[in-house]
């Protein structure tokens, strides 16, 4: 008996379209951004642009913007960990330097 | 057809679920976990990119040199393409527009391997410059800009691993939709089941969300010798 | 009992099928779970071997019984072997197996044939890592430093690292059914607030699982890259950082630490309300305490670097986070012991075995709490004392937890029941012999003996005879089980479906189980360990047998 519950998720296909139109231009635009000097800004405006291109693929394409608690609570904590290996590995790298003897 | 529809997704229900919306939901969050973990294992990579870039910043500008630029925007349009039809795909299988479905999930494979095709190009390019760590790797640009070639080596090491991974995933993905393409064409799904074709999208996007970070880090670091 | 006679055997996962096909193909989590009781058994002998032979070398300062690069593999196998190949799986892959799908209603875990092949991926594991031991063996320690494990280590580096890779996914499969299925396949009535803690000790398992398990696959994988393709990712030859290896690698083997001991404390809050009859004290708080020690110990992985060449502002930060990890531990300690008082307590098996877990575990956490202050630790890492830290936690906690669970469920699993006698003699057995082997050990490190060499200044001798003596007890208090559970298969006594009188859907269905586990889904209508109602819900219940 097909419920009502799994219909819900039907997207119409302009959204994608429009999804996919937007990730094309934002990537011609992370091309052109890193023709530009921006100093130590390049990165910044690099990942940042690249984090918007994920987060529609994530909430649109893999349909999370329509999902459950759950799942996002999922994607969350992946996104969590993953910034816990960075950042308290960075505590060290970034701070090694701030000893009078560099261990490096 | 919507009678033996029902019929296939009765069949393909599992004993140990209740009905049909608790296998679907269960497995789609197993697919989301499961992701979760390879977000985990790609992690460690880019833990170690963050590390070796932030030490050596010029030697990985010099190694990001040897990148094609135009050729890793063309795979990243590829992917994102495939992304669009992989989703209307699944689209189409929530939707029982069968020959529709089969039609764009096989040009959504013809894209995975486009983009392998042209990872095939570079990595042959950069193997006959010996850009290949190990005993072989040689940079001379390096030294002419002051950069420790051996530093430049490491970023090509994070490169060829991160890539390396990245495309056997792209591999296992066309393979994945080599299969849903072909139960698919045999009628198995439907709109009361659809959730391998959800699934197998899901791994896909995935695979191209890794992308859509390592076209920047690896290809676009900087621009100093205009490319 | 008072069935009539039936000509037809009673159906159960045991009798289902005797064919090896019908056990080795499998999709029943109980049969899995039996598989895995099996191979784990096996692979804790092999790393009881290697102990076995490292505890001779010790019993004289010389290094007379093997060479110094006999004795670095020695200790290394018994370390690969112990945590990847048995501890880590064991109670998850065997109990959790067992009793997750009973515990929650349901007929079998979220993805049967997944779980099947997470056992398929443990045995290729394992006979990578035991072939390569065959062939020669490893000698870089289970923690695999670079770059000596990369570059200059002549031994089958790759062949065991492969092995643990394999077996690590093995991990990650069984983790992720479990999250899964407690999301997902509880039975009608059964909230949150009423899921056993064993439940809640496994869900905490496997998020470690899922999250830490990729992150050294990577590593492992690198190093193996390494080692093949002399590339110097890790080497500093090279331009490469060892301590990045550490890093990663830490990241998960520290909360993997905490894989070794959420299951096991699952059991006890198993075991230590049914043997005090009697509900658990603050049930939500030993409930979020695991979730707590699983998301606290991805915090606290660099306290394994402080004499690394970290820099030492992070050594503080990680110090500092180390010590929070204790309290969601301390927490459970407490409560547990809350719950026996004005219990009626029993002193069968199990219940002596949680004892000795509450004791031995509390003196393990709370050492690791000293070597969590930098100071101390600068001066005793890499001594015995670290060797006997985590013995207490992980042998007097995780194995004494595992025979615990293993004697609280062996009922349920095959129907019958244990020569008590004999298991309290064990439990006495492995009691003794556990604390003669290792408390030595804590002060032999204190005073200087350093780990992972093979001969020591005659002065330490005398700790260390002790301590090969303790060890040759334990083998016999582990060797006991076997035997005993063995002949209780055949000649035990019938233990009906609730011999301990206990609260929980697992005891509501006959021993061993039917293959689909209950007759009729369960409706949960009481909370958890309702032992005050115990004699009523009986009825209440709509299970059939």
């Amino acid at each position: 008996m097909a419920s009502e519950e799994h219909r819900q998720h039907v997207i119409a296909p302009s959204v994608y379209v429009g999804i996919w139109a937007i990730l094309m231009v934002l990537t011609g635009l992370t091309v052109f951004a890193s023709y530009v000097d921006m100093g130590d800004f390049n990165i910044i405006v690099a990942l940042t642009i690249a984090t918007i291109k994920g987060t529609l693929v994530v909430l649109f394409f893999m349909h999370l913007y329509y999902s459950s608690k759950l799942t996002k609570v999922t994607v969350i904590a992946a996104m969590f960990f993953l910034f816990l290996l960075l950042a308290l590995s960075l505590t060290d790298y970034l701070t090694r330097s701030w000893m009078t003897n560099p261990m490096w | 057809m919507a009678t033996s529809d029902i019929e296939i997704a009765e069949h393909a229900l599992q004993h140990h679920f209740a009905d049909m919306d608790q296998q679907r939901e269960t497995t789609t969050f197993g697919m989301w976990l499961f992701l979760l973990t390879e977000i985990m294992f790609f992690g460690g990579l880019f833990c170690a990119y963050l590390v070796y870039r932030a030490t050596y910043y010029q030697a990985f500008v010099e190694g990001s040199q040897a990148m094609n630029i135009w050729l890793g925007a063309t795979n990243t349009a590829v992917l994102i393409c495939s992304s669009l039809t992989m989703a209307l795909g699944v689209r189409c299988a929530q939707t029982d527009q069968r020959k529709l479905m089969v039609i764009l999930l096989v040009i959504t494979m013809l894209f995975g391997l486009a983009f392998l095709g042209i990872k095939a190009i570079e990595y042959h390019e950069h193997w006959t410059h010996h850009q290949f760590p190990g005993p072989n790797f040689s940079f001379p640009e390096a030294e002419q800009n002051g950069v420790n070639p051996q530093n430049v080596e490491i970023y090509f090491s994070l490169y060829w691993a991160m890539t390396g991974l990245h495309a056997l995933h792209m591999v296992i993905g066309v393979g994945l939709v080599l299969w849903i393409t072909i139960v698919g064409a045999r009628g198995l799904f439907s709109a009361d089941y659809y959730a391998p074709v959800e699934n197998v999208g899901l791994y896909w996007h995935f695979v191209d969300l890794v992308w859509i970070y390592l076209f920047p880090l690896l290809y676009l670091i900087s621009k100093k010798h205009g490319g | 009992m008072a069935t009539a006679v039936q000509t037809v055997e009673r159906e159960t996962y045991l009798n289902n099928g005797y064919s090896l096909q019908s056990w080795l193909l499998t999709r029943d989590h109980k049969r899995i779970a039996i598989l895995y009781l099996i191979s784990i058994t096996a692979m804790f002998f092999v790393g009881g071997f290697f102990a076995m032979l490292i505890r001779l070398e010790l019993l004289t300062p010389a290094g007379d019984l093997v060479t110094s690069d006999t004795y670095n593999k020695l200790f290394t196998m018994h370390g690969i072997v112990m945590v990847f190949f048995f501890l880590i799986p064991s109670v998850p892959a065997v109990l959790g197996n067992f009793c997750i799908p009973l515990m929650v209603g349901a007929k079998d875990l979220a993805f049967p044939r997944i779980n099947l092949l997470s056992w398929y991926l443990y045995i290729i594991g394992a006979i990578f890592a035991l072939v390569s031991m065959t062939l020669g063996g490893v000698d870089t320690g289970w923690t695999f430093y670079t770059p000596f494990s990369t570059h200059y280590s002549n031994t089958h580096v790759v062949g065991v690292a492969l092995g643990i890779f394999i077996a690590g996914f093995s991990s990650i499969l069984t983790g992720l059914n479990f999250i899964v299925t407690i999301h997902r396949m509880r039975a009608p009535g059964l909230t949150w607030t009423r899921l056993p803690l064993f439940c809640w000790s496994h869900y905490a398992t496997s998020i470690i699982m899922i999250l830490g398990t990729p992150v050294i696959a990577i590593t492992l994988l690198l190093v193996a890259l390494e080692r093949l393709l002399h590339i110097g990712v890790f080497n500093p030859a090279l331009g490469g950082d060892p301590v990045l290896f550490q890093h990663l690698f830490w990241f998960y083997s520290h909360p993997a630490v905490y894989i070794m001991i959420l299951p096991g404390m699952g059991v006890i809050s198993e075991v230590v309300t049914c043997f005090s009859h009697k509900r658990v004290f603050g049930y939500e708080f030993v409930a979020l305490a695991s979730i707590a020690i699983a998301v606290l110990g991805f915090l606290v992985w660099a306290h394994h670097m402080f004499v690394a060449g970290i820099s030492v502002y992070a050594a503080l930060v990680f110090s500092l986070l180390s010590y929070f990890v204790a309290i969601p531990s301390a927490v459970k300690v407490f409560n547990w012991t809350a719950t026996l008082y004005k219990g009626s307590v029993r002193y069968d098996t199990p219940m002596l075995y949680a004892f000795g877990f509450i004791g031995l575990f509390t003196m393990g956490g709370l050492t690791g709490v000293f070597l969590a202050s930098l100071g101390i630790d600068v001066h005793v890492t890499d001594t015995y004392f670290v060797v006997a830290h985590f013995h207490y936690v992980m042998v007097g906690g995780m194995v004494m937890a595992y025979m615990a669970g293993l004697h609280f469920w062996w009922p349920k699993m095959t129907g019958k029941l244990y020569p008590e006698g004999w298991a309290k003699l064990s439990a006495l057995l492995v009691f003794v012999g556990f604390n003669l082997t290792f408390f030595p050990q804590f002060v032999l490190g204190y005073m200087g003996m350093p780990r992972r060499y093979h001969a020591y200044p005659p002065e330490f001798q005398v700790l260390n005879v002790m301590s090969t003596a303790g060890a040759s007890v334990l083998a016999v208090g582990y060797v006991l089980p076997m035997i005993y559970f063995v002949w209780s298969m055949r000649y035990g006594e019938d233990a009906g479906p609730n011999p301990w009188n206990a609260v929980g859907l697992e005891w509501m269905t006959p021993s061993p189980p039917p293959t689909y586990n209950f007759e009729e889904t369960p409706i949960v209508t009481w909370e958890a360990y309702d032992y005050e109602h115990l004699p009523e819900h009986d009825e209440e219940v709509a299970v059939g047998h």
